[in-house]
């Protein structure tokens, strides 16, 4: 990287307050462009609602957010977008009654600069409609095309859900648990889907599966009660102390029993 | 599956199913009159023409939007008064303006007023823009008795709207004239209204009906969205209205009424708002019922609500929905096998029918007639409804009626499951088979 580059996301002193229940306490963290960083953590550490704060879906009570230098911080969810930052959600959030097609053209369309147009017909669109056939073959759901969003499978769900996530062409993407919910072998098939679709881009994705965060991520933030405790590579991670009291010891040992029962 | 995906090719056809759709719909509108030839008949023509103007302009809120506006008739019924207006302006002459611009006074009218009132109104969705339209509805209806200038007080304002010959002798002083002029607008605007359900914006109107959140997330402002879409519907929305104006060359403040606002969301919630051509089905009931409906029976609107409760009940997408359901049924050849349950589920139905009618006449002959010798004459029979055995035998009529109805819709849900599963099964096999 450059040095006279601004990093792709940083994140100064942010808090988030709910009432009275700080859930984000003065996390700082810098992401360079082109890297990929997962943020791991306990249930109820923060890692989504540290997504939600990046990704406007709700303000921050303090501090400051800037992509790519900029400060986006209180800015509305679609201004964060167009500025280049998309972003998945946990739990598939589709058009659902829209077609596999139709999703993903309809997370092209403002990309590709057709905004609020009345005036010209979709069909005509050719360049959005070949992105949207790309993409489709990317997230191999092409032979899905025509099927509404809600009769999809819960893989492919979340596959379309990636989808719509970087067909805009935004350099930042958060994926938020992208493989909740999967099996060992569906997992494994889209770790390598995740890591072809974001080739060149930032990534930031929060991840349960160890497994996932060691084998995706260039370097690691560990969030524990709205901190970042650690952030470094994973070899750093996992040989750190802190971590392994406050987080990973807990979460290895289950996963070894875990692969003791399999 | 994996070669040459990036750069497949779309074979594009001539859509030959298009042409022959629009066609026969160009062609129904110009014959109707041709076949209907009584007066009768071309005043519902006329009426279902604009109508169906009106519930298209709705649905492009409900359907397509997912917009549950109870204040349509504020863009329809102000679209009719500024028409009115402008008739008056130019049979006085000092507007040159020809009958056949007069509807676009009325669009201009209902762009303008969602454009004002819109805004506020789509700065929500939801059940916060459903209470925000009403409200918007009741103002405005509140001002048309507040402003007897514009709105004309109780008589309403009325104009003429043959003034103006000089167009190859057309003065659209004859019904068939008029009728022609509304067919013309109804084509156009229908084809204007599916044509803005392919663009980049009626696209994204879905998506913000489907899930708004997620539209905030791929660029889109959700409330810009739906303001534009909003401004639209009350474009075309103005236009059905200045038909009003020039149909019945009076309008006055019940055209902006809740009632009115609620006669669109009912039938365009009837024909069906899931499909494009739903509403236009709606408009045609809508017409139907208020006209030939209110001749048979004084208690028309009763029947109305039933057939609107049982339709939210056991047929949520409409008629339009109906139809669809059976010809995919009758596309893979299952349609043969159900009539049976379909002739049940009609004599159940038509005896069900006869029972609550039998209640709602007597009770409203009640109401009526007050002269007091409790007779009332139905189908030709006289009761005595003075009597308790007359009302024991009416609750013993209805009670067996519901019973076999639901006996029968529930054997012909059974009958139509299964159906549907055989269709699964067999899109399976083919898609397997692909």
């Amino acid at each position: 990287m450059a040095s006279g580059q601004p990093p792709a996301v940083e994140l100064r002193g942010v808090c988030k307050r709910f009432g009275k229940t700080e859930i984000i306490r003065g996390v700082n963290l810098s992401v360079a462009a082109g890297e990929r960083v997962a943020i791991i953590g306990p249930n109820g550490a923060g890692k989504s609602t540290l997504f939600n704060l990046i990704s406007g879906r709700f303000g921050p009570s303090s501090g400051e957010i800037l992509l790519h230098g900029r400060p986006i911080q209180g800015m509305k969810p679609y201004e964060i977008n167009r500025a280049g930052l998309s972003r998945s959600f946990q739990v598939s959030n589709l058009f659902g009654r829209l077609s596999v097609f139709e999703n993903i053209r309809c997370a092209l369309l403002w990309a590709m600069g057709h905004r609020y147009e009345f005036w010209k017909f979709l069909a005509g669109l050719r360049e959005v409609n070949e992105r949207t056939d790309e993409v489709l073959a990317m997230i191999k759901l092409d032979r899905k095309r025509d099927h509404l969003a809600m009769n999809l499978t819960y893989a492919e769900q979340r596959a379309l859900e990636v989808g719509i996530t970087i067909a805009g062409g935004s350099s930042v993407i958060l994926l938020d648990e992208p493989t909740a919910g999967m099996s060992k072998s569906e997992t494994n098939r889209f770790v390598q889907l995740i890591r072809e679709v974001t080739v060149g881009k930032t990534l930031l994705t929060v991840e349960h599966d160890m497994g996932v965060v060691f084998g995706l991520a260039d370097r690691i933030a560990v969030l524990v009660y709205g901190e970042v405790l650690a952030f470094d590579t994973p070899e750093a991670v996992r040989a750190n102390a802190r971590v392994q009291e406050a987080y990973l010891g807990s979460v290895l040992a289950e996963s070894q029993a875990a692969g003791a029962q399999a | 599956m994996n070669t040459s995906t990036a750069h497949s090719f779309h074979f594009k056809p001539y859509n030959v199913g298009r042409w022959v759709i629009w066609g026969g719909f160009a062609l129904l509108l110009i014959v109707a009159p041709q076949v209907f030839r009584s007066g009768l008949s071309l005043t519902l023509l006329s009426q279902m023409g604009y109508m169906v103007i009106i519930c298209l302009s709705y649905n492009l809120l409900l359907g397509q939007g997912g917009m549950l506006s109870f204040g349509h008739a504020v863009y329809t019924g102000l679209g009719a008064f500024f028409a009115v207006h402008a008739m008056n302006l130019a049979s006085s002459g000092s507007l040159p303006l020809p009958l056949p611009l007069i509807p676009l006074v009325g669009g201009l009218a209902g762009l303008g007023v969602a454009a004002l009132l819109g805004y506020p109104s789509t700065k929500k969705a939801g059940t916060p823009f459903a209470m925000i339209t009403l409200g918007v509805g009741e103002l405005v209806f509140a001002m048309s008795l507040m402003f007897p200038e514009f709105f004309g007080g109780e008589g309403g304002v009325s104009a003429n709207r043959v003034y103006d010959t000089r167009l190859f002798g057309i003065g659209f002083g004859p019904a068939t004239q008029v009728y022609y002029l509304i067919a013309f607008y109804t084509f156009v605007c229908t084809a204007a209204m599916f044509a803005f359900t392919r663009t980049p914006l009626g696209r994204m109107l879905n998506a913000v009906r489907d899930n708004p959140e997620r539209v905030e997330f791929v660029g889109y402002d959700t409330q810009r969205v739906r303001y534009l879409a909003f401004m639209i519907s009350g474009f075309f929305a103005g236009i059905g209205g200045a038909f009003v104006a020039i149909n019945f060359e009076i309008v006055t403040a019940e055209t902006v009424s809740a009632i009115r606002s609620g006669g669109y969301l009912l039938f365009t919630f009837l024909g069906g708002a899931t499909f494009f051509f739903g509403p236009i089905i709606g408009a045609v009931l809508l017409v139907m019922s208020s006209v030939l409906l209110s001749e048979i029976t004084p208690a028309w609107q009763i029947y109305l609500g039933f057939v609107f409760l049982f339709m939210v009940m056991y047929a949520p997408g409409g008629v339009a929905s109906l139809i669809m359901m059976n010809l995919r049924v009758a596309a893979f050849g299952k349609l043969g096998r159900l009539w049976t349950s379909y002739l049940a589920l009609g004599g159940a139905g038509a005896v069900l029918l006869a029972a609550l009618s039998l209640v709602v006449e007597i009770v409203y002959h009640l109401q009526l007639d007050s002269s007091g010798d409790g007779s009332v004459k139905f189908f030709g029979v006289m009761l005595n409804v003075s009597s308790v055995d007359v009302w024991v035998g009416i609750a013993l009529v209805v009670a067996t009626a519901l019973g076999l109805f639901e006996f029968v819709r529930r054997s012909f849900l059974h009958e139509w499951g299964e159906a549907q599963t055989e269709i699964e099964k067999e899109i399976k096999r083919r898609e397997a088979a692909l």
